[in-house]
């Protein structure tokens, strides 16, 4: 196929500029946490002279990020894989089982996707306050899990909804029951709807701040963005050293965004996008 | 939902509970109650702490409603709207328009990378614009000296009439990425046909793009609009990252109005209020939004 270049090239000028505003900036925060505080006076776009890890070991250990990252491994795989969990769960049971009071109880479940954050997050302090777990890993996983299930039933749903019914008919002609019709036949074929789910609740997760910074005083209980958040209040002047922390937030969800991007875009295209 | 019953022969009609129930309980317990307690404590007074909560009816939405400060954050909601919705869908049509349908080389690369800024945390992009903002070292300000513009290297985010629309610009670079993936997904469906129908009867190609591709796109730009109005209205952590809402009150949203009130103040009942406000305005745009595109490709149809 032949391309007709001198008609593309003004729209590839036009297209590279609004690329290079976006990269810039990421570029430039990337490469000066490599550098020293001197040579980040040298230029914001120079590059650093040797590539040294020395301001992530920094981050790493006297910024405490090594904490943070732990608190933000667990609190996404504990929050990802019981929201995924459940939302097969009630995905399957309004997609493809008996339901009475289906049609008031979708949109009752509806309604937490469409609320923010900010509307729940003062009751939810005070019921965590009441039971004495805030300033523990609960009162991160426990709304955040309340929160993902109202997308992902609405998500697994209509993955549901739409497998041709002759599959399920037909595993229960052959003696399977509801429950190993969702796992043996219904699961595996539900792989890219439940990869979906996956990348975008671990990053909505990740990436959540209010509930993190609300939930939890004690620095080391912080996630990664609260505790950049407070890191930068510190180090206001420390470029390379804020730069590095930066990184450490942003690096996992780039790399799965990178990774599953298809999955990604598609989640986000359907109306997904949450904050 | 479909009206189909997926009750096989001899099954409990109460099937599909069992599968739900655990999902309901965690949805109702941890944000469906909260949600009407938000609404409740709305018409209390109560610092947080004490045992005291006393019924004062509406006067938290009647102090609410004649507080200047309330209504200063609206209005920055509003403006980032402008900067969060509007130019960043104008400039993700421009976009898509210039992609065009055919797909040229590299375009999976620049997709990539004008998407990026949606997946990192905002507390980062409030980092990498805060330094990008620095009136001393910031690499904005670096550049206007650099061609001889001093007088405009101001402190970006410390400067009363420049600052909200500063934080705003960052709102704009996180979303037109996201608004031109939407469209050029949306432009994948549209008719060839009508196109080149077009084209015979001498439409040019902005005509083309007025007439054709934005009635195209209605469902995407519905989407589009919903998600980054919603982002507008709710923004915490870039305005927490970059401004505090300051300097004084010029960037303060109402987002941060709430966590100011209930967290700082103390004053649950007030922050109640003004989250039921703003969870209120948000659900009417995006009903109202989703209604009229409803109307618009029932009237089509």
């Amino acid at each position: 196929m032949k391309y007709p270049w001198k008609k593309l090239f003004p729209r590839y000028l036009i297209l590279i500029v609004f690329m290079l505003v976006v990269l810039v900036p990421i570029w430039g925060m990337f490469t000066s946490a490599f550098k020293t505080s001197t040579e980040v006076m040298g230029g914001p776009f120079s590059l650093p002279s040797d590539w040294s890890l020395a301001n992530f070991e920094q981050a790493w250990r006297v910024g405490r990020f090594n904490v943070f990252f732990k608190n933000s491994v667990i609190v996404a795989a504990a929050v990802v894989i019981s929201s995924v969990f459940l939302s097969t769960l009630s995905g399957y049971a309004f997609g493809a089982l008996p339901l009475p009071g289906k049609n008031w109880l979708y949109p009752l479940i509806l309604i937490g996707y469409m609320v923010p954050f900010e509307a729940v997050i003062i009751p939810l302090y005070n019921l965590m306050d009441s039971v004495g777990i805030t300033d523990t890993i609960w009162a991160l996983i426990l709304p955040q899990v309340g929160l993902s299930v109202s997308f992902g039933t609405m998500w697994m749903a209509s993955f549901f909804e739409n497998t041709p019914r002759e599959l399920t008919d037909a595993a229960t002609i052959d003696g399977c029951s509801r429950w190993q019709t969702l796992w043996y036949i219904l699961w595996p074929i539900a792989k890219p709807a439940v990869t979906t789910l996956v990348v975008l609740i671990f990053m909505w997760t990740w990436n959540e701040f209010l509930l993190a910074l609300v939930m939890v005083q004690n620095e080391a209980l912080r996630t990664l963005p609260v505790g950049l958040a407070f890191f930068q209040g510190k180090y206001t002047a420390n470029i390379p050293l804020m730069a590095a922390g930066a990184i450490i937030v942003a690096l996992p969800t780039i790399l799965i965004y990178i990774l599953f991007q298809r999955f990604f875009i598609r989640g986000m295209l359907g109306g997904a996008v949450k904050g | 939902m479909a009206h189909v019953t997926n009750k096989y022969p001899g099954e409990s009609r109460w099937k599909g509970l069992w599968y739900l129930l655990p999902t309901l309980l965690v949805y109702l317990l941890f944000t469906f109650l909260p949600i009407l307690e938000t609404i409740r404590s709305s018409f209390y007074q109560w610092d947080g702490f004490s045992q005291n909560r006393t019924w004062i009816g509406l006067a938290n939405y009647v102090e609410l409603f004649t507080d200047p400060k309330f209504h200063n954050a609206l209005r920055n909601n509003l403006v980032f709207v402008i900067f969060f919705s509007i130019i960043p869908i104008l400039i993700g049509l421009f976009l898509a328009s210039l992609l065009s349908r055919r797909a040229i080389p590299g375009f999976a690369f620049f997709r990539t990378a004008l998407f990026l800024p949606q997946v990192i945390s905002m507390v980062v992009v409030g980092v990498i614009w805060r330094w990008m903002f620095n009136p001393t070292f910031g690499p904005i300000n670096l550049f206007l000296r650099q061609i001889g513009l001093d007088v405009f290297a101001i402190s970006w985010l410390g400067d009363f009439t420049w600052a909200l629309p500063a934080v705003g610009s960052i709102g704009t670079w996180v979303q037109y990425g996201f608004c031109m993936v939407l469209f050029l997904a949306g432009m994948q469906h549209i008719n060839e046909e009508y196109y080149e129908a077009a084209s015979l009867d001498g439409a040019n190609a902005f005509q083309q793009f007025i007439h054709i591709t934005v009635p195209g796109l209605r469902s995407e730009i519905t989407v589009a609009l919903v998600t980054t109005i919603i982002a507008a209205l709710r923004v915490f952590d870039l305005v927490y990252t970059t401004t505090r809402g300051g300097p004084g009150e010029s960037t303060m949203v109402t987002g941060f109005l709430i966590y100011r009130a209930a967290f700082t103040n103390n004053r649950i009942g007030y922050a109640a209020a003004i989250a039921t406000i703003l969870t209120l305005i948000i659900l009417i745009i995006s009903l109202f939004i989703r209604h009229f595109q409803q109307q618009g490709s029932e009237e089509s149809a």
